[in-house]
């Protein structure tokens, strides 16, 4: 029998992967070892929007690219996503969103039919939501350059005074809660791609929170830190949590809300739904003796109708995140790697 | 999910780590062969609730883990070959070759897919002509009827722009090569219920006897690996040595006579390389000679590829149940899923994998 | 090593006859599966499905077997 045979490692890669983006570990890298170095950055925040006093104001400011291919999923479009994700990213800071910019980045060759329709989809969401589109900016290039369009929008919202949330207001002790069950939206749009030829009953989860969060602190919710459960889903997100504000996390995988076809899904393609995208989901840190209350108040709103308790802060193993198995035992749970894959073993 | 679900309930897997507690006399040690079942042992600390003279090895059986360095060298020059749509299952991608892996290929501009069945592929060379579509066929015995029928279709129906590039690998001449090592402690078997729904249990009824050892074949869910466990010990205190099928709701003594038939066809047995266990003769599936135009390899010669060099991976050691992965150095430091330095580290069922992502925290609260 | 999971046939469209395609039924995700392999299956029976094609005519009364066994385990004191 030979010895070992293997390969060189690939510790660097020379150029930008998919994996990049897909919101996990490969991402988190690029930003902090890269991308914040090379702007001078040493205080990201690490939080969905940055925080600036500005005259007396206190406001929330984002911005975000949406690239999702197909342009129209079941439950949402580009055009509601590109509103709802940069309102949801006001929403975690505690913001009241008020304006957004629209920058459209077309693909030659794109249907004008299509454009209107994910206009219309764009200004019916805004109008929902109660923010205004303000300023923009269009853009076409080459056919073949853009997977049909492209869309940036940054939001501008105030934040109410003396309200800070984020990693840094997480406390040993509190309760963590999700505001629905999870992976909708990644499984919605993974079986609209080709290549997986699935059919399904599922819809996107795509909406603003913002009127969700409003509900919570109405209620007298303490808020800590909410962070909406995009790309790497919950578990990169209380990993995130957890490292950025020096704590430990235990998670109760059956108390964690999963549709059925999600689950199935999941199980067909060899993934994790805690690592699938949600675009209308957030998880919520607040004091555990509140956490009744909390539930109650999401319940009593569409949004949240499936809210649940998955678990708690605590001193031990600052940093990581445990995950309690459906049969007793404790794992750890990680970021997503890279991008998600599906598998066949 | 009905017949998932019901595998899953965590007071029978406590209510048969008590059996086991009771039914134990002795140290005994037993290789899941497969990675899917060593994915499922991490990922619900199975090992865990058994008692400590029970010890899980775990065995060669991910296809990532064992396809060899100078395959994947291979696909990643004829993926990035211009006329070349290159097909592979998503778990293939993320696999370092010498140098480079197929998403790297893919960002530089190679034209590479993922599919979900080797029908995909063969689908996207119907309709795209002009293209030379090639499917990386791996894997073990499960997987190969499917990319025997990509080539078997493709063949009835004349798609002359698709072929395989062909490393499927066989797991009773593993088993056997595992067994003939010199430093060899396993003393019984869980087979992998899934290769065996297709080969059936023949195959293994020769090693049983000639090992003298307890071969069950054992499916992947919580309890299967429970009661699978369960038996293999059984067996091992009792000093019998059969084969037996736990996994018994898909798995029959004679497997799957259409897709067998269906292998016979389109492959034939060849010796082949296993990553960290070298060349195991009669363990890999070849095209037949039927289908040798199908062969992407004498389609897309590559010539020599200069030979990859040892960067102190252990996958070999841990592939044949010797060490584990925390014996090795570069476990979790220079080695981690974003920077594999081996097979066992890349594929998500890959024991490093499977202990690097599920397993942290238990390390770190017993360091 | 081979990630298969138990669907239900929900219709068989045997147009090709050397290939059927199953529409499956995996917890309300459908997908269309070859039953090449499985010529015997047939439309309420379950398959277990790895890679686009059902390797298996799931035997369910071994699986109610075997769930049996789990309920009687979990009975024990």
């Amino acid at each position: 029998m030979s010895d070992i045979a293997c390969p060189l490692p690939i510790t660097d890669y020379p150029n930008v992967l998919l994996a990049h983006g897909g919101g996990g570990r490969l991402m988190h890298e690029m930003l902090t070892r890269r991308v914040l170095p090379a702007l001078g950055i040493t205080d990201s925040g690490q939080t969905d929007a940055a925080l600036q006093e500005l005259g007396g104001a206190r406001l929330a400011f984002t911005t975000d690219g949406y690239v999702v291919k197909p342009l129209f999923f079941p439950g949402g479009d580009i055009g509601r996503l590109a509103v709802s994700g940069t309102v949801n990213d006001l929403a975690m800071m505690g913001a009241v969103p008020h304006v957004l910019s629209l920058s459209l980045i077309l693909e030659e060759g794109l249907p004008f039919e299509t454009l209107d329709r994910v206009l219309a989809s764009i200004r019916a969401t805004a109008d929902a939501a109660g923010v205004r589109i303000v300023t923009g900016d269009t853009k076409v290039v080459d056919r073949g350059k853009a997977d049909g369009l492209f869309i940036n929008t940054a939001g501008i919202g105030t934040v109410p005074a003396g309200l800070t949330l984020g990693p840094a207001q997480v406390r040993e002790g509190d309760a963590i809660l999700v505001s629905g069950d999870l992976g909708r939206h990644g499984i919605a749009v993974l079986a609209e791609r080709e290549g997986i030829g699935f059919e399904t009953v599922i819809e996107s989860d795509v909406a603003c929170l913002h009127r969700l969060v409003a509900k919570l602190l109405e209620a007298g919710i303490e808020l800590h830190c909410l962070r909406d459960l995009t790309r790497g889903g919950l578990a990169s997100a209380a990993v995130e949590i957890a490292q950025a504000g020096r704590l430990g996390i235990t998670l109760e995988e059956a108390a964690i809300p999963v549709a059925a076809p999600v689950e199935a899904a999941c199980e067909l393609l060899g993934l994790d739904p805690l690592h699938v995208a949600n675009e209308g989901r957030m998880v919520i840190f607040c004091p555990q003796a509140q956490a009744e209350a909390a539930l109650d108040c999401l319940r009593a709103d569409p949004l949240g109708a499936g809210a649940a308790l998955v678990g708690r802060v605590h001193r031990d193993s600052p940093g990581r995140v445990a995950l309690q198995t459906r049969i007793g035992s404790l794992r750890a749970l990680d970021m997503l790697s890279g991008e998600q894959l599906p598998r066949i073993c | 999910m009905k017949y998932v679900e019901e595998f899953r309930d965590g007071q029978a897997v406590r209510a048969y780590a008590e059996r086991i507690r009771r039914l134990v006399t002795r140290p005994w040690q037993i290789m899941e062969i497969c990675g899917g079942q060593t994915h499922t042992i991490v990922k619900y600390g199975i090992d865990e609730l058994l008692p400590p003279t029970v010890r899980l090895v775990h065995g060669p059986g991910c296809p990532v883990c064992v396809t060899p360095v100078g395959a994947i060298d291979r696909a990643l020059a004829i993926a990035a070959r211009p006329e070349v749509t290159f097909c592979s299952f998503g778990d293939m991608l993320r696999v370092p070759g010498s140098r480079k892996n197929l998403l790297m290929i893919k960002a530089e501009g190679g034209d590479v897919r993922m599919v979900y069945s080797p029908l995909d592929a063969l689908a996207i060379a119907e309709a795209n002509p002009q293209r030379e579509v090639v499917f990386f066929a791996i894997g073990f015995e499960t997987t190969a009827p499917t990319a025997a029928m990509a080539a078997w279709q493709a063949r009835r129906k004349g798609i002359r722009n698709f072929s395989l590039l062909v490393s499927q690998v066989r797991v009773p001449p593993a088993i056997e090569a595992l067994m003939e090592a010199p430093d060899n402690a396993i003393q019984g078997f869980l087979a992998a219920g899934h290769v065996c729904a297709i080969m059936g249990t023949e195959e293994y009824l020769p090693l049983a006897a000639r090992y003298r050892m307890p071969l069950v074949v054992t499916g992947f869910e919580p309890l299967d690996l429970m009661q699978g466990i369960h038996r293999c010990l059984t067996q091992l205190e009792a000093g019998r040595h059969e084969v037996e099928i736990q996994y018994a709701r898909a798995v029959r003594p004679q497997g799957n006579p259409a897709a067998r038939r269906m292998l016979g066809e389109v492959f034939r047995i060849i010796d082949r390389e296993w990553r960290g266990l070298g060349v195991i003769p009669a363990s890999g599936l070849g095209l037949s000679e039927a289908y040798a135009d199908f062969d992407a390899e004498q389609r897309f010669p590559v010539g020599e590829l200069p030979a990859a060099d040892d960067h102190g991976c252990m996958s070999g050691l841990i592939l044949r149940g010797v060490a584990k992965p925390r014996d090795c150095p570069a476990f979790g430091t220079r080695c981690t899923p974003e920077h594999p330095l081996g097979a066992t580290m890349v594929s998500s069922e890959g024991a490093c994998a499977a202990y690097q992502r599920y397993r942290r925290l238990t390390e770190e609260a017993l360091a | 090593m081979c990630l298969a999971v138990p669907g239900a046939i929900r219709a068989i469209d045997a147009t090709d006859p050397d290939n059927p395609l199953g529409r499956i039924d995996f917890g309300g995700v459908l997908r269309a599966v070859s039953l090449a392999y499985v010529p015997e299956a047939r439309v309420g029976d379950y398959v277990v499905v790895h890679a686009g094609f059902a390797i298996s005519l799931l035997d369910e009364e071994e699986a109610a077997a075997a769930i049996a066994d789990f309920r009687a385990l979990d009975a024990l004191p």
